[in-house]
């Protein structure tokens, strides 16, 4: 039963030396580099809409318990229910209710995402001071204004901090969902997972994709908070 | 409603399987049953079990000694950065790849996996312990070593176990795709489904996310439970 999986092996000629003594062969990546576009951009996809959705969902969820305190204990145990469980088990749990595809895939990778979120956008508003929401209401501010001006501009840096969680996670995540038929490169890693190569790098992309995309926010959240800067040269 | 049923019978059909044998989809052998179950489950704990074990010997020591001298925050802060940013099948791919199928080598990688939670919250753990607390130990005359095991340690107790708690379920989660590694957990019937049927995939699932939780619940119970009491009064509920 431990029996090797009987895998497409996805060198289809292991004539050429190097992939049949399973070296580190740059020329075979170089001619077979193609391979692994559209996977990325399953990948790229997968990720990206899984964290906007999740983010919509969650924020929400923060907003709503900032204001009902005893919501956010009912809140943080069903999503971290969710959180528990692992992705490759949610995948299946959900095969029989949506089917395989890529909906399958981002139900559950959404499903990971809501704690960690809501977790930090909770936080980064209990952070605001008392002092400066005080300043506002002075000014005359309604509790809308408040919230929109004033609270949550100042919790964005632990928004964005959770935003950066949530991405890393779910490009990892995310190389699972080809259980689920939703592609992604960790169908690439299965398809041949001893040759050095090739998991190199379908692995490689994965991380350099996280890299990248925590990189990405990194920047928009020093463009949206400049004054966290200013503090900071002081 | 004619899909409600059919769904209620997959998950049927699936706990049927945990308790009852039957036939392999491809012939000859036999699956299923609670007797293969508590073997895949047993091997599922012991592959966890042992890279819980090593991991927890390794990081613990270090990040206490980081955090009792204050060295080294960057490495013991960014690990988990560094760590979240490979995807565990990334991980175990290249351990397969590289150094081959086997027990030990895989337990390497789920150790590899397991560290940064626990090394990170061990320094944070310790970090945050008041330095005044800190200094009166030290006016009592107590050594560097009494004050990290009778002071530091006991107060950054309910964070380590926070770290701990994370690194496990990520572990039991990880060792799910262990076959991949030629280790049977129970995520074989997940990836060897042609031996056990959709209905043995969907029983272990189900299976493997009962065992997530339930290791979740109790190990928060332990990090409740070493939760010294003064601490407990001070704060309602210990950082995860």
């Amino acid at each position: 039963m431990s029996a090797p999986l009987a895998q497409l092996r996805i060198r289809e000629d292991p004539t050429e030396s190097c992939e049949a003594d399973n070296g580190f062969c740059p020329d075979w990546i170089a001619d077979n580099f193609d391979r692994y576009v559209d996977p990325f951009f399953e990948h790229v996809y997968l990720t990206v809409v899984a964290v906007a959705i999740g983010f919509a969902i969650s924020f929400a969820l923060a907003l709503i318990a900032y204001r009902r305190r005893w919501l956010v204990s009912p809140i943080t145990q069903v999503t971290g229910i969710l959180y528990t469980i692992p992705s490759i088990a949610a995948f299946f749990l959900l095969l029989p209710l949506t089917g395989r595809g890529k909906t399958t895939a981002l139900i559950a990778l959404v499903a990971y995402v809501l704690l960690i979120i809501f977790r930090n956008v909770l936080a980064g508003l209990d952070n605001v001071p008392d002092e400066t929401k005080d300043a506002g209401r002075g000014m005359g501010l309604t509790d809308r204004q408040l919230l929109w001006r004033v609270e949550v501009p100042l919790a964005l840096p632990e928004i964005m901090a959770g935003l950066r969680i949530a991405v890393t996670t779910t490009v990892g995540l995310a190389t699972l969902a080809f259980f689920a038929g939703a592609g992604g490169l960790g169908g690439q890693i299965f398809s041949d997972i001893t040759f050095k190569s090739n998991v190199v790098v379908a692995g490689g992309l994965a991380v350099l994709l996280a890299a990248a995309l925590d990189g990405l926010i990194l920047l928009v959240q020093r463009g949206i908070t400049p004054w966290t800067r200013a503090v900071a040269a002081r | 409603m004619s899909t409600t049923m059919a769904v209620l019978g997959e998950f049927g059909d699936a706990v049927d399987f945990i308790f009852d044998e039957r036939e392999s989809p491809a012939g000859g052998a036999r699956v299923g049953g609670l007797g293969e179950m508590w073997e895949l489950m047993w091997e599922h704990l012991k592959l966890s079990g042992a890279a819980m074990g090593i991991a927890s010997a390794i990081s613990v020591p270090i990040g206490l000694w980081l955090g009792h001298t204050g060295r080294g925050g960057f490495l013991a802060i960014n690990a988990s950065n560094v760590g979240r940013a490979v995807p565990t099948l990334a991980l175990i791919a290249f351990f397969v790849a590289f150094l081959g199928v086997g027990f030990w080598n895989l337990t390497l990688a789920l150790v590899l996996l397991a560290i940064p939670p626990i090394l990170t919250n061990t320094y944070t753990g310790v970090r945050q312990v008041d330095r005044d607390t800190v200094d009166s130990a030290r006016g009592m005359g107590m050594t560097g070593v009494q004050i990290v095991r009778r002071v530091e340690l006991p107060l950054a107790l309910p964070l380590i176990f926070g770290g701990i708690r994370i690194s496990a379920v990520n572990v039991v989660a990880t060792a799910t795709i262990a076959p991949l590694a030629g280790i049977v957990t129970l995520g074989d019937p997940i990836i060897n489904v042609n031996t056990y049927g959709d209905e043995g995939r969907l029983a272990a699932a189900i299976v493997v996310a009962l065992l997530a939780v339930v290791t979740e619940v109790s190990l928060a119970a332990l990090q409740r439970g070493v939760t010294p009491r003064g601490l407990k009064l001070d704060r309602r509920e210990a950082t995860t």
